[in-house]
């Protein structure tokens, strides 16, 4: 990471109280984004990346969730911030897009009033002003007659241009960072590529740090600079995308890596004219209230290499070799033997 | 990773009997005050005997209509479907019995296609008596932990409901239901979409080894074409109500014919970042046409980066192109049929 990062996260912790007990969702994250640059946060359901991204922006209702660490926005600790304050670094300072734009667009609001209350509200500016810039962002996500569309609600929208106003909607406010959670998980892949390519512009324009949380490797290795993946609410390894895709150092991120049917590969040529198995991950993630001891990851590792694998949690630290400012970082007692993917 | 070296003896699908065959298959569903949506609208199908057809195609193409009217879980409008060379479009509800028996279905959501109530013995049972299968309790109950057993869960479960399953082990039951019936053809309609990525591998190679195991024959409909890829003989790719192109795997996806499939299989992101970097995607402008209101002529024009002139006024024929790789498309010839008179002029070979 060349310059100072807009976003940094450090040991962030979040438990929430749950009848059955106290459910460890996110267990220690550090990670930083500077401007211009893209993170992409990955892991399964349950692995705690969205509660990380959404309990830094109070998202996450405090009881029944406890969030602890630091996460340090333009010089102010948002762990540690009041909603009122809070509610000032949402929309102009982090903006969110998320998986399903019909629940975070307002159903009886039309599209520019969605678009123009958050740039009245935070950049000060009339109702004229804001709404000649509203037919702007439209245009600018690809809205074919955005003046007209200013005045639909969003049921008179496909999902595709649904997803495209609340992109708009998450720009309005010019933000220093862009949080998508899945935010083109639920569309159909020649939306999602337009959607991509789009977020990627608009980044080099605005010069906006981007975090995508998905849990997409394809996806991710068309974007990101950096990866960290999660598993149990840890990072387990993290590095550049090219460095990370290529010689993947835990056997979780291999694991997920190997498992993915690829296209372009003929992965035909199992027994008979069948195809040959993928390799998978026996069994299933954690329970969060009932997290392992030691590593999250070792009731379904197949290497657990060191004794302490079941005992102790493993730390995040450099592969050998590793260089530069962000390294490739793992967190195994043991170093896997290199792998070339390629 | 471990895939084990090809033997000789490995050779590709012989192009075997078909046992699924559908003409002119057509759903409509009425709109109040308007046209009818057309869901599917002209389908041409064969689903060969021991073989995968993939079924892909983006949300509002058809592909799980399509998949529900071949079992007549919704009543097509027009057309014919062929069970072995029988009739089962014009079935009583009597016999529609035995076609559900010999054709299953396994959904997309094991969390709302299981009953919540029901225990899993129960679930997986029910097919046997309906059908009068394994009659007498002892006999159901054994052929209930004999199909557990087949899609690799314990006999245990048998008493549990399905909230105390994983999505994995859900749609686990799910096969296992479908399989009660002992069909010859499974409808997969979405299998692996709502499990998690380390989860999908597993279902995945679970209806590999059943399909290898008991012969049956797969008809996998889904969106993603990786999973696609691995586990068809061959691919369909739909649009908009309509089958664009057939063919091999090998062929539709190493060397699409359609643009809608070229489309398609580069928006497709691959996990390798320096192949993403220098990928040439085909964006594709717009948004799929209202299937209430198609295009005339060929349905993707208003999206393709190539249509020509004769595009708006011929209604493409999926045309052989050899090795029954077959496209809906003029690029490899103008044949089809004219939707006006200028259309009619156009085609390559006037009759």
């Amino acid at each position: 990471m060349a310059a100072e990062p807009v976003l940094a996260v450090d040991d962030l912790r979040v438990t929430i109280a749950t009848r059955r007990g106290p459910a460890r969702v996110v267990n220690g994250v550090s990670w930083a984004v500077a401007p211009g640059e893209t993170l992409a946060v990955v892991g399964e359901s349950g692995s705690g990346k969205s509660v990380s991204v959404l309990s830094l922006l109070g998202l996450v209702p405090r009881p029944p969730a406890t969030v602890t660490g630091r996460a340090t926005f333009q010089g102010q600790d948002l762990v540690a911030l009041p909603e009122e304050a809070l509610r000032k670094v949402r929309g102009p300072g982090i903006a969110m897009v998320f998986q399903d734009p019909m629940t975070s667009l307002n159903p009886v609001l039309t599209v520019g009033r969605q678009l123009t209350e958050g740039m009245e509200v935070h950049l000060g500016l009339d109702r004229r002003a804001a709404t000649e810039r509203a037919a702007e962002l439209l245009d600018l996500v690809g809205i074919p007659s955005p003046r007209e569309r200013l005045a639909s609600y969003p049921h008179h929208l496909s999902g595709g241009m649904r997803q495209r106003v609340m992109i708009a909607v998450a720009l309005s406010c010019e933000p220093a960072v862009l949080i998508a959670d899945e935010a083109t998980t639920a569309l159909d892949v020649t939306i999602q590529a337009q959607i991509v390519e789009l977020i990627a512009e608009l980044q080099r324009e605005l010069g906006m740090a981007v975090v995508w949380i998905t849990h997409d490797l394809g996806v991710v290795a068309g974007i990101a600079d950096r990866v960290a993946v999660m598993y149990a609410g840890r990072i387990v390894e993290e590095g550049a995308v090219d460095d990370l895709y290529a010689d993947p150092r835990h056997p979780y991120t291999r694991g997920l890596l190997a498992s993915l049917p690829v296209l372009g590969d003929r992965a035909r040529g199992g027994e008979g004219r069948h195809p040959a198995d993928l390799a998978v991950i026996p069994g299933l993630p954690p329970d969060p209230v009932h997290l392992p001891p030691g590593c999250p990851f070792h009731p379904r590792c197949p290497v657990r290499a060191d004794e302490r694998c079941a005992t102790e949690e493993p730390p995040l630290r450099p592969v050998p070799g590793a260089r530069g400012p962000a390294p490739h970082r793992v967190a195994t007692f043991y170093d896997l033997p290199p792998e070339d993917r390629r | 990773m471990t895939a084990p070296a090809r033997t000789p003896a490995d050779a590709p699908p012989a192009p075997g009997e078909v046992l699924l065959r559908a003409e002119g298959l057509a759903v409509h569903f009425p709109q109040r005050g308007g046209p009818p949506v057309r869901a599917v609208d002209g389908v041409d199908l064969e689903v060969r005997r021991g073989e995968t057809l993939g079924l892909v195609g983006e949300s509002g193409c058809g592909k799980s209509t399509l998949g529900l009217a071949l079992l007549r879980l919704v009543e097509p409008t027009a057309g014919r479907i062929e069970l072995d060379g029988t009739d089962v479009t014009a079935l009583g509800r009597r016999e529609l019995r035995g076609l559900r028996r010999r054709v299953a279905m396994v959904f997309q959501d094991p969390y709302a296609s299981l009953d919540p109530r029901q225990t899993i013995g129960r679930i997986v049972a029910e097919p046997l008596e309906v059908h009068g299968l394994a009659p007498g309790r002892a006999a159901r109950r054994a052929r209930v932990d004999e199909l557990l057993a087949m899609v690799g869960l314990d006999p245990s479960f048998r008493d549990r409901r399905p909230h105390e399953l994983s999505g994995g082990q859900r749609q686990r039951v799910g096969v296992a239901r479908a399989l009660a019936g002992e069909p010859e053809l499974i409808v997969c309609d979405e299998p692996i979409s709502s499990l998690d990525v380390s989860i999908q591998a597993q279902v995945l190679n679970l209806l590999v080894r059943l399909q290898r195991e008991l012969g049956l024959t797969y008809l996998f409909v889904a969106h993603d074409l990786a999973a696609v890829q691995h586990v068809s003989d061959r691919v369909a790719v739909m649009y908009l109500g309509r089958i664009v192109e057939v063919g091999d795997t090998a062929r539709v996806t190493g060397d699409p014919a359609h643009p809608y499939t070229r489309a398609l299989l580069s928006a497709v992101p691959v996990p390798d970042p320096p192949a993403e970097r220098v990928r040439r995607r085909i964006v594709l402008s717009g948004d799929v046409p209202s299937p209430a209101a198609p295009p005339s002529g060929c349905r993707f024009r208003t999206r393709c980066p190539d249509a020509f002139e004769p595009c708006p006024h011929v209604d493409p024929a999926l045309a052989d192109l050899g090795g029954g790789h077959r496209a809906a498309c003029h690029l490899h010839g103008v044949v089809g049929t004219p939707v006006d008179e200028a259309g009619a002029a156009l085609l390559d070979d006037p009759a």
